[in-house]
C-alpha cells in the first residue's frame, strides 16, 4: 500500500507541474508581454513598465514561472489588477460560496442517485425501472442552467419559496445560507445524479449475477440482506470512480449554475477577470480548479484501493 | 432484424433538428436579423408559431439557425477528438506498456483535468471570446476520451488469433492497427460519437450562455437562454423553447446512442 500511495503521490506532482506549465504557458507567454496586454492597445509605455513592476511581471518566463509556483505552494497568488488585493484573498472568499455549493450538489446527488439506481435494479424491467430508467435519460440531456432557470420560475416567481439569486454571505446565519444555495445545488445535482443513478443500476445489476450473491441466499440471506452485505459495495466501486469525476463537472458547473443565481463565487471572479482582462486572477482560479480536479482524481485513486485490495497491485 | 425502439424515436429526434438546421441555410419563416420592437415578447400564434423574443424576432427561425451553431460546433470538435485521439489511443495500444503508450496515458489523464470550460476560460482570456474558443474547447476535451476508448478497444483486439495470424503474415503495428483493429472497434467509436456529439451540444450551450461562444449576431441556443433569462417571469416562452430545442436534441443523440450501442454489440443486448 505505501509503495502505491507513493507512486500515486509522484504521478499527482507531476500532473501539477505539467498543469502549472500550460497554465502559465497560455496565460503569460502566449500572449507577449502580459501588462500590456491587460493594458490595451492605447496604455503609454511608462504605465505599462509600472504595472510590469506592480505585479512581478519583469525578468525572463523561467524565473517568473518559479516565482509564481513558489507563490502559490505558499498560498501567495499575486495582486488583482482590477481590485488591488491579493488574489488569495478574493479567492477564499468566493470559494466559501463555490465550495459548500459543489459539495451541497455532490451530496445531493449521491443521495438521491444511490436509492434510486439500487431501486431500478432490484425491480429491472418493471414499472418502476422504465420510469426511473425514462426519467434518467431527460435528466441527462437538460442543461443544468436552464434547469436553473425553469426553478427560479417555479420556486421563487411563483411560489415564493426561495430567493431568485443573490448570497448574503454566511455571517447572516447558515440557515439562510444553505437556502440561498439550494435551488442552485438542486439545479446542479440532478444532471449529475442521472448519470449516477445509471451508473449504480447498471453496477448492481452486475454484481447480482455473480455466484457469491447466489452463495449468499443459499446461506439464507433474503434478497435485501444479500445487497446489503455484499451486493452494495462492489457495486459502489465504479461509482466511486464516476463520482470523482463528476467532481469537476461540478465544479465547472458551478461556475455556470452561479452566474444564474447571481452568486458571489469563483465563477462569477472568472468571468469579470476575463472580462476586465486581469489575467492574474483567471490564472490563479484557473490553477486552483485544476489543482482541485486532480486532487480528487487522487483521493478516488486511493479511496478506490482502500475499498478493493486487488486495485493495490495493479498498477 | 428489428430495430431498437429508441434507436428509431432517437434517429428521427435528432433527424429533425439536423434537418431544421439544413433547412435554415436556404429558408426560415422569418430573418433572424429582422428586428419589429413593436411586435416584442409575442407568446406562439399563427405567425409565429413559437412566438417572439424581446427584439421582435421570430423565435422559430432563431431556433433553426441556431441548431446550425450547435450542430457545426458539435460536429468538429468530434472530428477534432477523433482525428487525434484515434490514432494517438492505437498508437499506445500497439505499443502497450512502453514508454510511448506511458507518456500517452499520462497525457489524456493531464487533459481529463482540465473541464472544456476551463480550457475555454484560457483560450477566451487570451484570444476573446468567439465560437471557434467553444469549437477548441469542446475538442481538446474530446482528444482524451477517444483515446481512452479507441486504446481501451485496440487493447483486446491485440490479444486475438487475427491479429497474431497477421502479425505472422509479416504485416508491421501500424499496418495492423489501420487494417484490422481500427475496422474492429469502428462499432465503438461510431457509439462514443454519438455521446460526445450530444454532449458537445450541451457544452456548447453552456459556453455560449456563459458569453464564452458563438458572439451576436450569430443566434445559438445557449445566447438565447442567457438573453431570456431576465424576461422569464414577462415571457416564459422565450425562455423555455431554446431550452426544449437542446433537451430534445440531446435526448435523440443519447437514445440513438444507446440504441447504437444495443444493436452494434449483441451480448448488451442480453444483459440490458
Amino acid at each position: 500500500m505505501v509503495r502505491f500511495v507513493l507512486s500515486r503521490l509522484l504521478s499527482l506532482a507531476l500532473s501539477l507541474a505539467v498543469a502549472s506549465l500550460v497554465i502559465f504557458a497560455v496565460i503569460e507567454v502566449i500572449p507577449g508581454d502580459t501588462a500590456s496586454f491587460m493594458l490595451g492597445l492605447n496604455a503609454a509605455p511608462e504605465t505599462v513598465a509600472a504595472l510590469r513592476a506592480e505585479l512581478g511581471l519583469e525578468g525572463g518566463n523561467v524565473a517568473r514561472y518559479f516565482a509564481w509556483v513558489s507563490g502559490l505552494v505558499v498560498g501567495d497568488f499575486g495582486t488583482s489588477y482590477t481590485y488591488r488585493v491579493p488574489v488569495s484573498e478574493l479567492v477564499t472568499a468566493r470559494l466559501w460560496v463555490s465550495l459548500p455549493l459543489t459539495l451541497y450538489a455532490l451530496v445531493l446527488s449521491t443521495a438521491i442517485a444511490i436509492p434510486v439506481g439500487v431501486i431500478a435494479a432490484s425491480r429491472r424491467g418493471g414499472v418502476a425501472d422504465f420510469g426511473i430508467m425514462g426519467a434518467t435519460q431527460l435528466g441527462i440531456a437538460v442543461p443544468n442552467f436552464w434547469f436553473a432557470m425553469l426553478l427560479v420560475l417555479v420556486f421563487a416567481i411563483n411560489l415564493r419559496w426561495f430567493g431568485a439569486g443573490g448570497f448574503a454571505g454566511w455571517e447572516y446565519g447558515v440557515w439562510g445560507g444553505i437556502k440561498a444555495l439550494t435551488l442552485p445545488a438542486v439545479a446542479l445535482a440532478l444532471p449529475q445524479a442521472s448519470i449516477l443513478a445509471r451508473v449504480m443500476r447498471s453496477s448492481l445489476l452486475e454484481v447480482l449475477g455473480q455466484d457469491y450473491m447466489r452463495t449468499a441466499r443459499a446461506k439464507g440471506l433474503s434478497q435485501g440482506q444479500a445487497v446489503r452485505a455484499h451486493g452494495l459495495r462492489n457495486a459502489l466501486i465504479p461509482v466511486m470512480t464516476i463520482l470523482g469525476l463528476q467532481f469537476s463537472f461540478l465544479l465547472a458547473g458551478a461556475i455556470i449554475i452561479e452566474n444564474v443565481f447571481f452568486l458571489p463565487g469563483l465563477g462569477r471572479l472568472i468571468f469579470q477577470g476575463i472580462t476586465q482582462r486581469d489575467l492574474i486572477v483567471v490564472e490563479s482560479v484557473v490553477m486552483l480548479l485544476v489543482f482541485a480536479v486532480i486532487t480528487v482524481t487522487f483521493v478516488v485513486d486511493l479511496a478506490y484501493a482502500a475499498i478493493d485490495p486487488r486495485l493495490r497491485r495493479a498498477k | 432484424m428489428r430495430l431498437p425502439g429508441q434507436l428509431v424515436f432517437g434517429a428521427v429526434l435528432s433527424a429533425v433538428f439536423l434537418l431544421a438546421a439544413l433547412v435554415s441555410l436556404v429558408w426560415t419563416p422569418y430573418g433572424v436579423e429582422d428586428l419589429v420592437i413593436s411586435n416584442k415578447m409575442k407568446p406562439p400564434s399563427g405567425a409565429h408559431w413559437l412566438g417572439t423574443d424581446h427584439f421582435g424576432r421570430d423565435i422559430l427561425s432563431m431556433l433553426m439557425v441556431g441548431a446550425r451553431t450547435s450542430i457545426a460546433v458539435a460536429i468538429v470538435a468530434v472530428g477534432i477528438g477523433m482525428a487525434l485521439g484515434v490514432p494517438l489511443g492505437l498508437a499506445a495500444a500497439a505499443n502497450r506498456g512502453s514508454l510511448l503508450d506511458e507518456v500517452i496515458m499520462r497525457g489524456n489523464d493531464l487533459v481529463f483535468a482540465f473541464p472544456s470550460l476551463v480550457i475555454a476560460i484560457l483560450i477566451t482570456a487570451v484570444f476573446g471570446p468567439s465560437a471557434l474558443n467553444a469549437i477548441l474547447a469542446i475538442g481538446i476535451f474530446n482528444i482524451p476520451v477517444f483515446a481512452r476508448v479507441t486504446r481501451g478497444g485496440a487493447l483486446s483486439l491485440w490479444t486475438l488469433d487475427y491479429v497474431l495470424a497477421a502479425r505472422v503474415a509479416g504485416k508491421g503495428r501500424l499496418r495492423i492497427s489501420v487494417e484490422h483493429i481500427l475496422t474492429n472497434i469502428a462499432n465503438l467509436l461510431i457509439v462514443q460519437g454519438t455521446i460526445q456529439f450530444s454532449l458537445g451540444i450541451l457544452a456548447e450551450a453552456g459556453l455560449s450562455y456563459v458569453g464564452l461562444g458563438a458572439q451576436p449576431p450569430v443566434p445559438s441556443w445557449g445566447r438565447m437562454l442567457a438573453e431570456s433569462q431576465t424576461l422569464i417571469s414577462l415571457a416564459p416562452h422565450v425562455a423555455v423553447f431554446p431550452g426544449l430545442a437542446i433537451v430534445l436534441t440531446v435526448l435523440g443523440l443519447n437514445l440513438m446512442g444507446d440504441g447504437l450501442r444495443d444493436l452494434l454489440d449483441p451480448r448488451l443486448r442480453r444483459a440490458r
